[in-house]
């Protein structure tokens, strides 16, 4: 009886570290990120959160991130946009229609998009996918749509909307297969009632199975995002990196970056202490996005779905 | 029983273990001790160091190990400022707060490397001519289209297409682009008033890609394209490559002879000696009919008195100075197979003389 206890606690202790830990990295990060940061917060203030120069040429230091926090949101934007309807019809169609011989193979498929290196996606875009892009959609939409600022400029491939769709296709398997999960735990008595009241495939998957499961099924975007915004290799492959008031998104055709792109670009070789701390500065910027959008997401699931009541928890 | 044998079995495998321990100490270390040098730094004289360094560990010091850790120029000189390298590798010559954070340091300039100007034309694969200036209002965006009157009056045997021009720049901390921006700087008033140079700039147009090869590639996958690459990567990669105006007026195409005819140019009186300051060399427009405009030396860097590296001794010095002397002399014969021109002889004398005048505890070390 004691030896049970005993083996009880040390087992509660050792989950206890290893949760204290998590937490510990966390707040060591954080920690790093502002001490690094400090003389570029000190040397340009508030101005390093709307700034739109990047220049660290000496004697004409001047560094800014607004065009990096736009080009991130702009990219993981285009992702979403794209990503989460694919997904969505693809977990729909793995739980509600696919027949069980396609069912298996095609789940398998679409986690093994997951096991991907981001670097792969990254040469695939370069090499391949930035041709497509450019001649069957970027091209067209400059011709007939050019008048529309999103589309205009001078498409070359390199730019926001490769980007966007690379993420769009890395955040596939992620969205996809928690979205599979939540659809899949809606019960069926749920679906059974809609039929018994005359309702069609479509009315019952549009207003009962989503509806029942938005808050998961929102997690699973948000969990997406996450990755399309930390998404540094794929990203810095395609997106052109630009920088200063040239990586400013005027249009979705032309080179620009993203926060993660901007460190792994420059910071291995920053010379001077002010270069060094701009780039910890950008970490910490996107530290506190990504802070912030999992906190707006934790609001959202436990405020507004479950004030309306019907969600799956 | 079974206990017993257990132990036997124990002891016998202890025996084995400490056998083979004392045997190894007895009879297995090499008559000489192995010594292990470490470097850090740039990644352009990479291949050329990499070259010598098994050359000379595998035939002529077996004893010795050198590790050698392309991080970057900028990196190489934090490593060896904290002390934690022997040796350092640099593009860029150490600036004057640099010299003060690291003091004693010396310069010991070990090969000479080209940045080409890469082009893509659909049907131009030779020919293109370009100045200076011209290059530099295409990276600034004053020239937008390949068939400016400026670029055309210098190519009429060519057919120029009505297309915009794609720059292509790196996107990284590199010392190419500081010896690039350099150049610019030298030859555009404007490119130095606007943007200035260093290993990083602020592009005012332009896509950045992370490194030389993957400049190399978009250049070469993307049609109207231009960028800059360092001379043994666009060789290689048989990129197609701008003959650049010099300052004789030649338009001169990069190669192993454009780049050494630059380094020949070299003053043979009035260069810094190794323990001083050499910011103010380059081998930019270089005098000479057949010299290519935009030609650097690369560093290694040690210290005057090696004592101040930990763990360093008179032994190990030695070994350190004598490599560094073989990689400019004998080592040099490495280098054309790679694409790096080889030392002028006027710096091998001033690399030479640095080499004699380092010491350990105030001891000269024998060089060779």
């Amino acid at each position: 009886m004691t030896k049970q206890l005993t083996g009880d606690n040390a087992f509660k202790i050792l989950t206890a570290v290893i949760v204290a830990s998590a937490a510990f990295i966390l707040i060591l990060n954080a920690y790093t990120l502002i001490t690094g940061s400090e003389t570029v917060l000190r040397e340009f203030g508030g101005s390093f959160l709307t700034g739109r120069n990047w220049n660290p040429v000496i004697g004409r230091e001047s560094f800014g991130v607004l065009p990096y926090i736009l080009g991130t949101l702009l990219t993981s934007g285009i992702a979403l946009l794209i990503g989460v309807p694919l997904s969505l019809g693809i977990a729909i169609f793995l739980v509600e229609m696919a027949p069980k011989i396609v069912k298996v193979p095609l789940s398998y498929l679409v986690e093994l998009l997951a096991a991907v290196p981001s670097v792969i996606f990254g040469l695939w875009g370069l090499f391949v996918l930035r041709f497509w892009v450019l001649d069957y959609i970027e091209i067209p939409l400059n011709n007939y749509l050019g008048w529309i600022p999103f589309f205009s400029g001078a498409p070359f491939g390199l730019d926001f909307f490769t980007a966007g769709i690379i993420l769009s296709i890395m955040i596939i398997p992620t969205v996809a297969s928690v979205s599979r999960e939540v659809i899949n735990a809606v019960p069926d008595s749920i679906r059974e009632g809609a039929y018994s009241i005359g309702a069609t495939k479509w009315e019952v998957i549009r207003h009962w199975v989503l509806s029942y499961g938005r808050s998961g099924i929102f997690g699973a975007i948000i969990l997406g995002l996450g990755r399309a915004v930390g998404e540094t290799m794929a990203v810095t492959m395609v997106i052109g990196n630009a920088v200063g008031p040239n990586a400013m998104p005027t249009t979705l055709f032309q080179p620009g970056q993203t926060l993660p792109s901007l460190i792994a670009n420059g910071f291995l070789e920053a010379p001077t202490p002010i270069e060094k701390s701009a780039y910890i500065g950008a970490g910490l910027v996107l530290l506190l996005i990504s802070l912030l959008i999992n906190i707006a997401a934790h609001l959202m699931v436990t405020r507004v779905f479950k004030f309306k009541g019907g969600a799956v928890e | 029983m079974k206990t017993t044998s257990k132990i036997a079995l124990a002891l016998i495998a202890v025996i084995i273990i400490i056998g083979s321990v004392v045997g190894y100490i007895y009879f297995g270390t090499p008559a000489t001790e192995l010594v292990i040098l470490k470097g850090a730094g740039a990644t352009f004289p990479q291949p050329f160091l990499n070259a010598t360094i098994t050359t000379y560990t595998t035939q002529i010091k077996t004893n010795l190990q050198i590790n050698y850790a392309g991080g970057g120029s900028g990196q190489g000189i934090s490593s060896f400022t904290n002390k934690e390298v022997d040796f350092g590798c640099t593009d860029a010559p150490l600036t004057a707060s640099q010299r003060e954070a690291a003091p004693n340091a010396l310069h010991i300039p070990e090969t000479i490397g080209a940045i080409t100007i890469a082009y893509n034309l659909p049907n131009i694969s030779t020919g293109l001519k370009l100045t200076g200036p011209i290059v530099a209002d295409i990276f600034l965006g004053t020239i937008t289209n390949w068939n400016d009157p400026a670029i055309t009056a210098l190519n009429q045997d060519l057919t120029l297409p009505d297309h915009a021009i794609n720059t292509v720049h790196r996107s990284d901390g590199s010392g190419t682009t500081n010896w690039f921006t350099k150049y610019l700087s030298l030859v555009s008033q404007t490119w130095n008033s606007t943007v200035g140079s260093g290993t990083s700039v602020q592009w005012p147009i332009g896509t950045g890609q992370s490194g030389n090869s993957a400049v190399a590639a978009t250049v070469t996958t993307t049609d109207y394209s231009i960028g800059y690459i360092e001379l043994a990567y666009a060789l290689q990669n048989s990129v197609h490559v701008a003959a650049l105006q010099n300052p004789s007026g030649n338009y001169v195409l990069p190669s192993l002879a454009s780049t050494t005819a630059a380094a020949e140019s070299l003053p043979t009186s009035g260069l810094p000696s190794g323990s001083e300051s050499w910011e103010n060399v380059n081998i930019l427009n270089a005098p000479g009919d057949e010299a290519y405009p935009i030609v650097t030396p690369t560093y290694i860097l040690l210290y005057q008195d090696l004592s101040v590296i930990r763990g360093m001794d008179m032994n190990k010095a030695t070994e350190l100075v004598q490599f560094i002397w073989y990689v400019i002399h004998d080592g040099q014969q490495l280098a054309p197979a790679l694409e790096y021109a080889t030392l002028p002889a006027n710096l091998i004398q001033i690399d030479e003389a640095t080499l004699n005048s380092i010491t350990f505890n105030g001891q000269p070390i024998p060089t060779h």
